[in-house]
């Protein structure tokens, strides 16, 4: 009786225990940490697979060959946030990129000037979506789910007849493949660190002033040092490549400039109103249906930079541009790293890490020369995990209610 | 002096609640859902509307609140006639209405729900960048919890999904006063509220009350409306069937006058000559 008793005891506190341990991961803030610690195995057991997986050359491979999808997913997550879905995301990147293709190889447009009509194109298209979605009420998945075809066909009509268009040696092919040296690499890490930290100390010196609680200092203190840490050896891994790529470089500004958005601005605080809880963001004066218009229209936008982007990694535009999981990459990855399919909750630094869980996958697939339908099946197990983890915490916060 | 207008024209303005209601009717086709109700709260009043289902007491609350307007009637503002068509003019006359659902973002903190569709930005910036001034919010937000005498809300950087019913009721009834209105219409405030949550919940009503708002109060709980209202207003099928004063009567009668059960009767003999 009492070895039972002892017994169930244990196993309540191992019970406990692993509760306690999953409800600080699925809990929102900590949310990030999961997907680093994800991340953190992902990398190990691929390297274990692979020697090569972890080098230098690799690693930085690994990341240029994420940019699109990354940038396609910024846009994703301002839609998700709203509590629609885009899923022509991967199409219009596909006819921006045509776009843009077509305009440098048969008008002799400067590349400066086709990549704006490519980005033009894409908030054309956006604003199309989101007139539709708003005036005629009509959901966004079917709305998209027109434009996925709509937008691909016209890809198919702007590419003609060969279906394929190489692009020459110019500014849009340098994207992708200009390095930083390696001591400017190591200077934009220093400023990157020096004005992170210079913030966060400002922020919490501003907040004493002015009496309110600052928040817990070594948490803080601690993010700091792991964030620093990270830049330093990821600038330690490029240097020992070809440096640090300005495709990065473009991506991190282009999720800083959208976290700022999102998180400091009046109408990032709108969307995610709009998002959580739409007909009170309404009675609260918030012109939703202008929210979600400027959404689409900068969802659609980062589409077609990330179809630029893509464009240059290839060399070239050709049918299959934008197409086959593409689109699911770009949606899977944010929902891996957090951010909620029903709005109003997650963040745009989940485009990016959603970006780098679903890459290491695939590349360390590649790796390894599993076939496709591997590749498939892994990609699929690995978002129904993040769904259930998502779902999980949706359910605890609504029993906590 | 007593030749002047100005002195009759002050006897009005005391002798006139804060708002008004005169001979309100609305109809929905051949249903009558209120039929020439007159209806007055002051400052410094809690005033209980209590009737059954369908005796038009949501009806009256939108059509003060300018939701949903009404086919005749006049309203009063401390005795000048005011026209509300839309909730805007309601608005504009310090009229705030705190619906059942409470309409709050559970994703958002308690600050972001509060200053919703009001942010407050850094001096500085342009309104193109709308840079929020969060500091700013909070602090007016500590400040104004406080003042209403909220002490069950510490943290205001947290989710509204976390907290209880009883505090998010505090939160959505802090968010009407942000606008410094007169008059509080609050539909259901205690619904599925505990004890312990509804008595804070009153507490803050008692609180709207000494701070001179009028406040109204739509209530199915006559344990609450007892305890927390000055007059009761009964509605049944759509007119006002009787007031009372709450000192000086009995559950029995307030119920009596919502069933109907004496009709004709006691209740009828309160309500003042018109």
């Amino acid at each position: 009786m009492s070895e039972k008793e002892q017994d169930t005891q244990v196993s309540g506190g191992v019970g406990g225990t692993l509760r306690r341990l999953g409800r600080v991961l699925t809990e929102g803030r900590a949310g990030s940490l999961l997907v680093i610690l994800m991340i953190a195995a992902i990398w190990i057991f691929f390297q274990i697979m692979n020697a090569n997986f972890l080098s230098p050359a690799n690693l930085t491979n690994l990341m240029l060959q994420n940019v699109a999808v990354a940038t396609i997913s910024i846009g994703v997550v301002l839609i998700l946030l709203l509590g629609e879905i885009d899923l022509s995301v991967g199409s219009v990147s596909g006819l921006c990129a045509a776009v843009m293709a077509v305009l440098i190889v048969n008008h002799n447009t400067s590349p400066m000037l086709a990549m704006l009509a490519a980005l033009a194109t894409g908030a054309a298209i956006g604003l199309f979506t989101g007139f539709m979605i708003t005036r005629f009420r009509i959901p966004s998945f079917v709305i998209t789910l027109a434009g996925l075809l709509l937008w691909e066909g016209l890809q198919l009509y702007v590419l003609g007849a060969t279906g394929t268009v190489n692009l020459p040696n110019n500014l849009v092919t340098k994207l992708t493949s200009t390095f930083f040296s390696p001591l400017a690499g190591w200077i934009i890490a220093v400023l990157a660190i020096v004005c992170m930290c210079g913030l966060a100390f400002l922020g919490r010196a501003r907040r004493r002033r002015a009496g309110l609680p600052a928040g817990p200092m070594r948490a803080q203190a601690i993010r700091l040092v792991l964030i620093g840490a990270a830049m330093i050896a990821a600038i330690v891994v490029f240097n020992k490549d070809r440096g640090l790529p300005l495709a990065v470089v473009i991506v991190v500004g282009l999720a800083l400039v959208f976290v700022y958005i999102t998180e400091q601005t009046r109408f990032g605080r709108h969307i995610f109103a709009v998002g959580g809880n739409a007909e009170a963001a309404r009675r609260a004066g918030i012109r939703i249906d202008r929210v979600r218009i400027i959404v689409f229209v900068l969802g659609s936008t980062l589409a077609a930079g990330g179809g630029i982007l893509a464009a240059s990694r290839l060399l070239a535009v050709n049918q299959s541009s934008g197409g086959s999981d593409l689109l699911l990459m770009a949606i899977a990855g944010p929902v891996i790293a957090g951010t909620s399919l029903f709005g109003g909750r997650g963040s745009v630094w989940s485009a990016l890490l959603g970006a780098l869980v679903i890459g290491s996958i695939a590349n360390g697939m590649d790796l390894m020369s599993l076939s496709a339908s591997v590749k498939f099946m892994v990609t699929g197990g690995v978002l129904i995990l993040a769904v259930t983890l998502e779902a999980a915490t949706r359910l605890r916060r609504q029993t906590e209610d | 002096m007593g030749d002047e207008p100005v002195p009759a024209v002050t006897t009005t303005t005391e002798a006139s609640p804060l708002l008004a209601l005169k001979g309100v009717s609305k109809r929905f086709g051949p249903l009558e859902a209120l039929t020439g109700v007159d209806f007055e709260v002051d400052a410094g009043e809690v005033v209980a509307l209590v009737g059954d289902n369908g005796a038009g007491k949501s009806t009256l609350i939108k059509a003060i609140a300018g939701v949903q307007l009404c086919d005749e009637g006049a309203f009063f503002m401390r005795g000048t006639e005011v026209t509300i068509s839309s909730p805007k003019d309601a608005d504009a006359l310090g009229i705030t209405t705190v619906y059942q659902d409470l309409a709050l973002c559970d994703n958002l903190d308690i600050v972001a729900n509060l200053y919703l569709g009001h942010e407050r930005f850094v001096e500085n910036a342009t309104r193109l960048t709308g840079y929020l001034d969060e500091m700013e919010m909070e602090k007016s937000s500590l400040k104004l919890l406080e003042s209403l005498a909220v002490t069950t809300i510490k943290d205001v950087r947290a989710h509204v999904a976390s907290l209880s019913g009883g505090q998010r009721q505090a939160v959505a009834i802090t968010r009407s006063l942000l606008g410094e209105p007169s008059v509080v219409l609050l539909d259901e405030p205690t619904a599925a509220l505990g004890v312990v949550q509804t008595k804070q919940v009153l507490n803050l009503i008692r609180t709207l009350r000494e701070r001179g708002l009028g406040v109204v109060v739509i209530s199915h709980n006559l344990a609450d409306v007892f305890e927390v209202a000055d007059r009761i207003i009964v509605l049944r099928l759509g007119g006002r069937v009787a007031t009372f004063d709450v000192k000086g009567v009995s559950h029995e009668d307030v119920v009596a006058a919502i069933t109907g059960a004496e009709f004709g009767a006691a209740p009828d003999e309160v309500e003042e000559p018109t």
